[in-house]
């Protein structure tokens, strides 16, 4: 133990001063030198908590160990076996309430955990930098059924990546012109970087997967035709409709919810205006409205469009935070404000249908309510308003109900989310598998790959149950070259 | 990709095209629209399906040039590909049997009409169509909105075709005449809000098509969200089309003013380069 560093090895950040001007990735990832010294660290447990905390169970001191050893291709193997998207899940993933958690070595009074997350990165950024992968050559063996699957987010791609491994022709249905879900229209470029996702997808085309963009199920093509043309199917359309909180003022020009903030960002490029089409306002007074991840990358998006002054109003205290205190940090460095235990109940208008300000109350926190969690209940006449010329509502998204509503025989929730087994993802109906944040609810990442990865395994069984003849190769769509 | 089959100058501003989109040419029905994006620094913009031929695979969109992405796609033409087409989007309009109906279109809005007309007549109805536009010029798809019509009235704000003054003269003259069942009116916000508004008088139902600013379509945003008898709506997935009376007229108006400015930031740069590109 004496030789281990109690803390974790340093990495690279741009500094806050210049990076919160720019889009560009704020983590620079370790060098294969700074991640040895790291893999150093790590205690290679039998029987690793980590491994069982991670949702995909990765072999988490196995590859520590080939990085140790300097074995880089063999980590990224190991990895292969477990996570189709080891460049996002690195990145993204609340490491502190996963796998590094529960690390041994962060267990020992002031040590801090192996920096799990930032190795997989390093690996994966490695691969992708130099490992070969191209395009999948169709082979004549015939495969063992058609599986579709609706939504390439996270848990979708995994899904596909999975069964084309075992030898399914898989096409994705994604409604967006691009794929990836809310890797690629709502987590922004500083935090995951659009070409490793784009590079992370093209990896699951070449094991075979067709992704067909701007198809919407249930309008371009219908639940009955997935259910006609396919042996099975996977839902995976994530929870993306967004929420308001209703309160006045909410049509008043500058309100917006996320979704529409990110995604005009993030897909639209609107930050590039006028060299991309899709407008977005410059905002001197930026106010964002909840404690998530969202809400973070929102304010941290409006900061660096330039706003000079963005804060964050949350209902609970910073104890309460449900955004990853990595990111909290990285947002409390570029100058993010907060206003904790406040909550917005009126947005004034400036007399011209646009915002001038919000005006809150502050909250106190009560008995811990059924989630556990304090109960914020407002003060009386503690009344304030804050200057905005822009409000950024990131208070949590429910389920689309766009496919929904064209399927009435799958069973739903009372939440109006699909009812699915988490162990297997079967749904009411035979042969619906159903995934991730549908299911789930807005959750992580990495859960949506997990759910995937289970659903890939009950397809395949599934589907060998239903029959025994292999079905022959023919295309759905017909505008599609 | 998709390739523009025909495409025709309407007027000095509209274009009338047929694009290739076989999936959407096959589902759509009258009410929805599609999103497209023609390149990849393009914008996603909806337009209405004017006609959908499923035979050939074809979509018909008709659309008026004013600010940038329209502008760009009105140097298009046949043969040319847009990038992205999505749809059909929105929930389509209620086509049944209800009697004697009255549908008026202005401007560009007679192209988002003409689907309903042809649906409506198709299900029995007696169809009254009323074409409203600023000049005789303006006035698109006569002969295609006569075919499907009983009645046809053209009505022209400086009287060079058909009667002089607005499409709500026009509803007027009609219901002082005879019963209507049911009407529609697609067009300009403020031609909307008063067709509404002498529907109302008259107490004859009125459904809208609105046309907020929209980014994706499907229901991820709330970009295009309207307040319908006093709630939240998504005119992406809820509508397009509304009661007219339950429509915040105010609050979509001025919603819809929301980057005036970028876009005329937008148009004047691309305007500029066009004159540059062509020395």
């Amino acid at each position: 133990m004496a030789r281990r560093s109690r803390t974790k090895t340093p990495i690279a950040e741009q500094d806050p001063a210049i990076r919160k001007s720019n889009f560009d990735e704020v983590c620079l990832g370790y060098t294969i030198e700074e991640g040895q010294a790291e893999a150093i660290r790590c205690l290679q447990c039998k029987n690793a908590p980590c491994v069982t905390s991670c949702p995909v169970m990765i072999d988490i001191p196995g590859f520590i160990l080939s990085i140790k050893e300097g074995d880089m291709q063999e980590a990224v193997d190991i990895l292969g076996k477990y996570t189709n998207l080891p460049a996002i899940c690195g990145r993204v993933c609340p490491q502190e309430k996963q796998c590094e958690q529960v690390c041994k070595l962060g267990m020992n009074k002031n040590f801090e955990p192996v920096a799990i997350g930032k190795l997989e990165r390093l690996v994966a950024d490695w691969a992708l930098e130099n490992q070969a992968f191209s395009k999948h050559i169709q082979n004549n063996e015939p495969k063992n059924g058609r599986i579709a699957v609706i939504g390439s987010g996270p848990s979708g791609l995994t899904v596909a990546g999975d069964l084309a491994k075992r030898n399914y022709e898989v096409i994705v249905y994604e409604a967006l012109h691009d794929s990836g879900g809310v890797l690629i229209y709502g987590i922004p470029e500083f935090r995951l970087p659009k070409r490793i996702v784009k590079k992370e997808i093209e990896k699951i085309e070449a094991l075979g997967v067709t992704i067909e963009t701007n198809v919407v199920v249930g309008k371009t093509i219908t639940m009955d035709e997935i259910i006609d043309e396919f042996d099975a199917c996977y839902i995976s359309v994530g929870a993306g409709a967004p929420n308001f909180m209703e309160i006045p003022g909410t049509a008043l020009n500058g309100v917006y919810s996320s979704s529409e903030y990110l995604t005009r960002i993030n897909l639209m490029h609107s930050y590039e205006f006028p060299k991309y089409d899709t407008p977005m306002k410059r905002s001197n007074h930026v106010v964002v409205v909840g404690g998530g991840n969202v809400a973070m990358d929102a304010a941290r998006s409006a900061k660096r469009l330039g706003a000079e002054h963005v804060s964050i109003v949350y209902r609970r205290s910073l104890e309460e935070l449900p955004a990853r205190i990595e990111e909290y940090h990285h947002s409390v460095e570029e100058d993010i404000d907060y206003h904790w235990l406040t909550n917005p109940i009126e947005y004034i208008n400036n007399g011209a249908g646009e915002l001038k300000g919000v005006k809150c109350v502050k909250m106190e926190l009560d008995e811990p309510d059924e989630s556990g969690r304090r109960r914020p209940v407002p003060i009386k006449n503690s009344e304030f308003i804050i200057e905005a010329d822009t409000v950024i509502e990131a208070i949590g998204q429910g389920s689309n109900k766009v496919l929904l509503t064209t399927f009435p025989e799958l069973k739903l929730t009372k939440w109006g989310y699909i009812e699915a087994d988490p162990k297997t993802g079967t749904t009411s109906i035979p042969g619906v598998f159903a995934g991730g944040d549908i299911v789930t609810g807005a959750a992580t990442v990495i859960l949506a790959m997990g759910a995937g990865k289970v659903a890939a395994v009950e397809i395949d069984r599934y589907v060998r149950g239903k029959k025994n003849t292999p079905v022959t190769t023919k295309s759905l769509r017909k505008d599609k070259r | 990709m998709h390739k523009i089959s025909k495409s025709k100058q309407l007027s000095e501003n509209e274009y009338d095209f047929w694009i290739n989109a076989p999936l959407i040419a096959s589902k759509a029905k009258p009410g929805q629209f599609v999103i497209l994006r023609i390149n990849e620094i393009g914008e996603r913009i909806p337009l209405t399906i004017a006609d959908a031929d499923d035979s050939s695979g074809n979509i018909r969109l008709v659309f008026q040039v004013i600010g940038k992405t329209t502008a760009e796609l009105g140097k298009l033409t046949t043969g040319d590909t847009i990038l992205d087409l999505t749809g059909p989007l929105g929930m389509p309009t209620e086509i049944k049997k209800y009697g004697t109906v009255m549908i008026a279109g202005g401007g560009v809005g007679i192209a988002a009409i003409l689907p309903i007309v042809k649906g409506l007549k198709n299900a029995g109805n007696r169809v009254i169509t009323i074409l409203g536009a600023k000049t005789a010029e303006l006035v698109i798809l006569q002969k295609e909105c006569r075919e499907y019509s009983d009645e046809l009235i053209i009505a022209t704000d400086d009287g060079t075709l058909g009667m002089k003054g607005l499409v709500t003269a026009a509803m007027e003259h009609v219901i002082n005449k005879e019963t209507v069942h049911c009407c529609w009116a697609i067009g300009p916000s403020m031609m909307m809000k008063f067709c509404t508004l002498t529907a109302t008088k008259h107490e004859v139902p009125i459904f809208v098509s609105l046309n907020p600013i929209m980014i994706d379509g499907t229901g991820m945003c709330g970009g295009c969200r309207v307040t319908i008898d006093g709630s939240i709506k998504f005119a992406c997935v809820d509508g397009p089309e509304f009661k007219g009376t339950e429509v915040n007229w105010d609050e979509f108006i001025s919603r819809m003013k929301q980057y005036k400015t970028e876009e005329e930031t937008c148009l004047a740069g691309y305007q500029k380069a066009q004159v540059i590109n062509r020395g």
